[in-house]
């Protein structure tokens, strides 16, 4: 019954546009290929780690350790995903971390509790997209120079506030949430967090008019304002976006070490970008996967997760996660060209 | 009688002129002892202590405050210059920068002070500045991170990295000596530092000790809560049991405690490094795993004050027969646990 219909619905729908669909396919299977090659270094590196050591790493432990300390980097890098799909950089992720959480976790600010917190880091991290929004889409500003200048004086700032002490968190419902007790199911609260910001990210990046707007500016900025895109505003929002994911991050930072520090987010900019390039997001922008980027960061935990099982130590860590990064990237370069 | 400063008090001159003739009894009494001492000398070169004496202008150069021990440095400098009447403080903004530390420390040479308190953010990059003030007249006091050459400090002082491992070391070895098969873990320092291999080595020293004790596992945090949480987070994972743990630094141990609370272990002993108020605070509590943590004083800037106004007035250290003050002052890394952990209260960093 079904044989005799699908066929010509097939040939229909191929039949108007010859020259699309393949094209389409090839860049589905390509998507696919990327996917896949970082699966399977995932694979590889869990082959690893299983083999290295056995006990410690095929465990649920560890498995929650890595999703845990890959979650706070991971909703960074959501926000970056964004930021560069659309052509643009932010240098400033690590430095709002720092500053959002250190802004949240003043005394005056504990005085609040969960709420305050909370609501200060969120706060504290729209407000410096909001600026480097403003700076970007609107002051005409570089990219690389706006948020540069906000690194600068974000960290400046967060060491104005702490003045070099760490700030310990008292409030016990923040503290909580890290804790084994607060695990749903097995699963910690902030790896929930971050699976969350990973499914809205994914659907808004490819299943809205945000998203594609997104991927329109990044791909051609001209074209897009030619088709009636608020280039501007669209830029305003990424910038915003990338900010409200750092709010999100300092937040989980904050229950992860039960302190802000001015030190915090250190280099973060480079670890969120280097995982979405690695993921198959173009710097110069018009192609982003969310998947791939949450991929990429999870690479990563997991190579310093099996480096720290086996006691090596972090120069040999440097070195291999260069390496590394080198040559996924040419990997997949291989496959994406050959396909 | 050596020539003396011109003093304005006559009660002290009344005071010399009395040392001056109880000098002279004894002087006499002497001739029959053969005693070589000269009091009289010991008695005007005192040491400096806390009457004021000549006026000094101190100039300060650290660098940049952003981790709780360097702002202690900071703190404790700009604390000991109040206490005395006869010290004027010469404080630059820190800065990690190379460059511009230099420029701060050649601004307080020209502004002529009469010592010079330099906590360099890069020892041997600041050798140069150090020698030029020297030259200029001006003695430095060059604390913790040292320069290249002594020709360009006066007095050194800091802390022993060594001795800190080498302490931590001996201090869990003898809790641990009855535990057959002692396992110990090492959570290090940023190991780009010279520092923390000299830790790491003092540690290893003093484990060598007891040959019951193996170190099993190091990992190096860069003394941030951050990375402190993340490396004892895999720490824990790595290894199911072990019996002590070193932690180079109590910042970084802030993130650490964490990390030991999150996975819900316990039955080890945790030793710190540094000697943050956190720290004490819970070695006082005694209701975590930390147990002891090892000074590295930020009190030493104190010290170097003490040392520059010494300097400044021309004087020897109290407690030292010398009349000046010692080429290099090397401070114990004292191990602090529950039983003098009070004494040590007020020295905690936050």
């Amino acid at each position: 019954m079904t044989q005799p219909v699908s066929p010509p619905r097939y040939d229909s729908g191929k039949a108007p546009a010859a020259a699309r669909p393949p094209a389409w396919r090839t860049l589905a299977a390509r998507a696919d290929v990327r996917t896949l090659s970082l699966l399977g270094v995932l694979a590889v590196l869990t082959v690893i780690g299983g083999v290295t050591k056995p006990d410690e790493f095929l465990d649920t432990r560890n498995l929650q350790l890595v999703l845990t300390q890959a979650s706070v980097i991971g909703v960074v890098t959501v926000g970056m995903t964004f930021v560069i799909t659309s052509g643009g950089i932010d240098l400033s992720v690590g430095a709002i971390v720092a500053l959002a959480s250190v802004w949240a976790t003043t005394v005056a600010t504990q005085e609040y509790g969960f709420a305050g917190i909370l609501f200060t880091a969120l706060a504290v991290g729209v407000g410096c997209g909001l600026v480097n929004g403003l700076l970007v889409a609107y002051g005409g500003m570089v990219p690389f120079i706006a948020t540069l200048a906000m690194l600068a004086s974000a960290r400046g700032l967060a060491l104005q506030i702490t003045d070099g002490r760490t700030q310990i968190v008292t409030v016990d419902s923040v503290l909580g949430l890290g804790e084994r007790d607060a695990y749903v199911l097995g699963i910690p609260p902030l790896v929930l967090v971050f699976a969350v910001v990973t499914v809205i990210g994914w659907l808004v990046l490819n299943r809205t008019t945000f998203g594609r707007r997104t991927v329109a500016v990044g791909g051609n900025a001209e074209a897009a304002r030619l088709a009636g895109i608020d280039v501007r505003r669209q830029r305003l929002y990424l910038y915003l976006l990338s900010g409200l994911c750092c709010g999100i991050a300092a937040f989980l930072l904050i229950i992860l070490a039960g302190s802000g520090q001015n030190t915090n987010g250190n280099l973060y900019e480079l670890d969120a970008i280097a995982a979405a390039i690695i993921g198959g997001t173009l710097l110069s922008g018009g192609r982003g996967t969310i998947t791939g980027s949450v991929l990429g960061v999870l690479i990563f935990t997991t190579i310093t997760d099996i480096f720290a099982l086996n006691n090596l130590q972090s120069d040999v860590q440097q070195i291999a996660k260069g390496a590394i990064i080198v040559a996924a990237v040419l990997v997949q370069r291989r496959t994406a060209s050959t396909t | 009688m050596r020539p003396t400063a011109p003093t304005p008090l006559t009660s002290r001159r009344g005071l010399l002129f009395g040392t001056a003739a109880v000098g002279a009894g004894a002087f006499l009494a002497g001739c029959t002892s053969n005693d070589p001492k000269d009091e009289k000398t010991a008695a005007e070169d005192r040491p400096a202590d806390d009457k004021p004496g000549k006026h000094v202008t101190i100039g300060f150069a650290g660098p940049q405050a952003d981790h709780g021990w360097l702002n202690a440095i900071n703190d404790n400098a700009k604390r000991r210059a109040r206490t005395y009447s006869d010290v004027t403080l010469e404080i630059t903004e820190g800065s990690n920068d190379t460059a511009a530390q230099i420029g701060q420390i050649e601004t307080l040479i020209n502004k002529k002070v009469d010592v010079l308190v330099v906590l360099p953010a890069d020892g041997k990059a600041l050798t140069q500045v150090g020698l030029k003030a020297m030259r200029a007249g001006i003695p430095v006091v060059n604390l913790d991170r040292v320069f290249n050459t002594p020709q360009a400090y006066r007095c050194w002082i800091g802390g022993d990295n060594y001795g800190m491992g080498l302490n931590a070391g001996h201090y869990i070895g003898e809790k641990l000596k009855d535990t057959p098969d002692a396992r110990v873990v090492e959570l290090a320092g940023l190991d780009n530092l010279e520092l923390t291999k000299q830790r790491t080595k003092g540690f290893d020293d003093a484990l060598k000790n007891y040959p019951n004790i193996r170190k099993v596992a190091r990992q190096a945090a860069d003394f941030t809560v951050e990375s402190g949480q993340a490396k004892m987070a895999q720490l824990l994972q790595a290894q199911r049991k072990f019996d002590a743990l070193w932690n180079h630094d109590d910042d970084q141990g802030v993130g650490a405690l964490r990390a030991v609370e999150q996975a819900g272990r316990d039955g080890f002993l945790m030793v710190g490094g540094a000697g943050a108020l956190s720290a004490f605070q819970a070695i006082k509590r005694d209701d975590g795993v930390l147990k002891a943590t090892v000074l590295y004083p930020p009190t030493m800037s104190a010290s170097a004050i003490d040392l520059a106004r010494a300097l400044g007035q021309g004087k020897g250290v109290g407690g030292m027969a010398e009349y000046e003050i010692p080429a290099s002052v090397t401070l114990y890394s004292a191990v602090v646990d529950k039983d003098n952990v009070d004494r040590y209260m007020p020295t905690g960093f936050r």
